[in-house]
């Protein structure tokens, strides 16, 4: 895996499965404490954030420092992109400074693969735009597998703009190698026919009632206004159709998992109640961020 | 005068509909006789044998660049890709810096061919003002500069009330309205065709149908002014549909596709590579067919480069930052063959036609045809050459093609114009 990690439609189940394998080792052990790596020593690694982040850059700056290597964050804001550089040039000079991986949020899609064929600096894809976020998928199936033997024949329901999020892409390519029954659900401008056809195992029921009947896992996603360029669903009435109420979980098998990226927007896509409940899981994801990006830094530099 | 036998080649002629082993004599800029033999003491020969021998072919829309970006391409620039192209008449798109929406830059841009280019150059004017959509180009003005259409080309007339004024006055100065049809809330913030690859990929889709709703107004508009109209590189199944009911009901409408649109689709478009970006953007396996069979079937009455360059830096950028488009000017006629000649799906004939009378028919050019008293405008093909084309070798300003690197079978071998050998292929 010395490319880096672009995404998931193009990653093999069993590096997946190593990936997810080797996160158990970098969760927090029963007391809560966590063991010591160094596998990262003297390694530097670039978190290039041109886009707003707050946990996944978090995360990844957590993740190598716990491995021992240095993590250097460079934002949009006050770095030579804001003054006029464009993107090829401030890569080739970060990657002149010899970085051993360059992690990088970026709100163009394919922005990491256009750079990837320019550059020689292993790049990890930390969000591109509507695209793909590969290592929130992994949180997302390391964090379903803490609590389910397996993904194989789960139903999980994805629900919310499809379209715009780049947690479903990577979801949905990742739960489809591993043959999860996946429904899409939203308003039907934002979930377009054309992605029941990006992997095998997905279709889309409009009906939330319906798409959520005998699920295993329930994931929301967030409201993105700021990715919608015009009124593309009447948002008053987003939450009556498509917001996740303590009632809808009744629908769904009793050991449902419900999940989230974050950050909530609690009222708009998920109920308070719900995302305090019991079935929620949204701060193990968080947790699991972690471990996870150890495990995906680990291959890639290791 | 000089004296030039093109002797032994294949003269394909679509006007008389001749094809057969023939010498062409040359005296000064005309074609002074085409017949099975000619023997002149003191003419100098070209030895066509086993080439084909076509009237100079024509390109009804490329961008030159040329005033104000030609960091991009130049109209020398742009007539020397031509030339290697086969070309022998290029028409040029009107949305330069400034645009030509006037008297003065339409005259600045044939000024400059005449210094220039090595292949005749028609300018295209604006149809509005800036190509902004709003107040009508001074058309009868640009008629007598000498533009051979009205465009807006990059620009759709969203107006259709606009629409329908300029093809009255089009109408009324003889000029055919070339449309760039985009239906600009359809297409907004798109990248590339709407479909399953677009979703795949997180990009931003370019539906068909917004290109589909701009063709069906402006056939109607046609029926209502009767005005000459031409669907410039049109890319979907439905638009094909329409041009066709449109054409069967004796309507003066006529349409061009590209090599591109012909060749590729939006799956094998290489994600994120903005040298398969361009508008209309690269379509389904459906749309791709169906233009196939229009050119097969005689709907489609010319093929058109799009010639567009963009320099290697506008086109190094996040996808959504790249500007649209693709040069094309040397692969044309590869990738026709390619595509519909070696498959069998269209004779050489029908072949001949699509660069030559039916692009000539279009906007009434008197070009197009091998036979005495004409220009003396000549392409010469290999239609069994085996290259690769290699974009740094291109004589374009501009490298952003799709098909670097990919090999054919067939090409255009020398270009004539007024009886000059004005380029000639020196690699296989």
């Amino acid at each position: 895996m010395v490319q880096g990690l672009l995404g998931i439609e193009e990653l093999p189940r069993r590096e997946i499965e190593a990936i997810l394998d080797r996160a158990k080792d970098f969760q927090p052990a029963g007391d809560g404490s966590f063991a010591q790596f160094d596998h990262l020593r003297g390694k530097t690694v670039v978190l290039l954030f041109l886009e707003p982040s707050t946990r996944t850059r978090t995360s990844f700056e957590i993740a190598a420092r716990r491995l021992g290597g240095d993590a250097i964050l460079i934002s949009g804001t006050g770095s030579s992109l804001s003054k006029g550089e464009s993107l090829v040039d401030t890569l080739n000079t970060l990657a002149a400074m010899r970085p051993d991986a360059i992690v990088m949020r970026h709100r163009a899609s394919g922005a990491p693969h256009f750079l990837a064929r320019h550059l020689k600096t292993p790049i990890i894809n930390a969000g591109d735009g509507t695209h793909e976020h590969p290592t929130q998928a992994l949180l997302d199936a390391r964090t379903i597998l803490d609590h389910k033997p397996s993904l194989e024949g789960l139903r999980v329901a994805i629900i919310g703009d499809i379209e715009h999020s780049r947690v479903a892409r990577s979801n949905i390519y990742l739960l489809s190698k591993f043959g999860v029954d996946i429904v899409l659900c939203g308003p039907a401008p934002l979930v377009p026919r054309e992605l029941a056809e990006i992997a095998p195992g997905v279709s889309i029921e409009y009906d939330m009632r319906k798409a959520i009947r005998g699920c295993d896992v329930i994931m929301m996603l967030r409201v993105q206004l700021e990715r919608q360029h015009e009124p593309d669903f009447p948002r008053g009435e987003y939450f009556s159709f498509y917001g996740l109420a303590p009632e809808h979980i009744e629908l769904a098998k009793p050991d449902v998992l419900v999940m989230h990226p974050g950050p909530i927007n609690r009222g708009r896509e998920i109920s308070s109640e719900v995302a305090d409940s019991q079935r929620s899981v949204i701060l193990n994801q968080v947790e699991n961020g972690v471990a996870v990006r150890m495990a995906v830094l680990e291959r890639v530099l290791g | 005068m000089a004296k030039l036998i093109i002797k032994n080649g294949r003269v394909i002629d679509p006007a008389t509909q001749r094809d057969e082993t023939a010498d062409v004599l040359i005296e000064g800029f005309h074609i002074q006789a085409v017949e099975p033999k000619i023997e002149l003491e003191g003419a100098r020969v070209y030895d066509a044998a086993g080439k084909i021998v076509a009237p100079g072919f024509i390109d009804l829309h490329v961008h030159l660049r040329e005033p104000g970006l030609t960091h991009a391409e130049t109209i020398e620039t742009g007539a020397r890709a031509a030339a290697a192209g086969g070309f022998t008449r290029v028409c040029c798109m009107p949305n330069t810096q400034p645009v030509n929406d006037s008297a003065t830059v339409t005259g600045y841009i044939l000024e400059k061919a005449r210094q220039s280019a090595v292949v005749k150059v028609h300018p295209i004017g604006a149809i509005t003002q800036g190509s902004k959509g709003e107040e009508l180009a001074p058309i009868g003005t640009l008629k007598e500069a000498g533009v051979v259409a009205i465009s807006d080309d990059g620009m759709p007339v969203m107006n259709a009330r606009v629409m329908r004024r300029a093809m009255e006055l089009a109408r009324s100065f003889g000029l055919t309205v070339v449309q760039h049809c985009e239906d600009l809330h359809l297409s907004s913030g798109g990248d590339m065709h709407e479909g399953v690859a677009s979703c795949r990929r997180g990009l931003r889709g370019i539906p068909a149908c917004s290109e589909d709703v701009m063709v069906a107004r402006d056939l109607l508009l046609t029926e209502v002014t009767g005005a000459r109209y031409h669907v410039a590189h049109l890319s979907t199944k439905n638009s094909m549909a329409m041009v066709a009911f449109a054409k069967s009901r004796g309507l003066p409408v006529s349409c061009e596709v590209t090599p591109h649109h012909l060749a590729l689709t939006d799956e094998e478009a290489a994600a994120y590579d903005s040298n398969f970006k361009m508008k209309p953007p690269l379509r389904g396996r459906e749309d791709v067919e169906a233009l196939l069979e229009g050119v097969a079937d005689g709907t489609v009455d010319a093929i058109a480069t799009d010639h567009a360059p963009h320099t290697g830096y506008q086109k190094m950028q996040e996808f959504e930052r790249c500007p649209f488009g693709v040069i094309g000017l040397e692969t044309a006629v590869a990738v026709v063959f390619d595509r519909l000649v070696h498959p069998g799906r269209i004779t050489m004939m029908r072949f001949v036609e699509l660069f030559t009378t039916g692009p000539a028919r279009v906007f009434g050019l008197e070009a197009g045809r091998l036979a005495p008293g004409e220009a003396a405008d000549v392409t010469i093909l290999d239609p069994e050459l085996e290259w690769t084309f290699d974009v740094n070798r291109s004589y374009s300003k501009s490298k952003n093609s799709p098909f670097h690197g990919r090999r054919f079978r067939g090409a255009p071998v020398a270009t004539f114009v007024d009886g000059q050998l004005v380029w000639e292929r020196k690699d296989g």
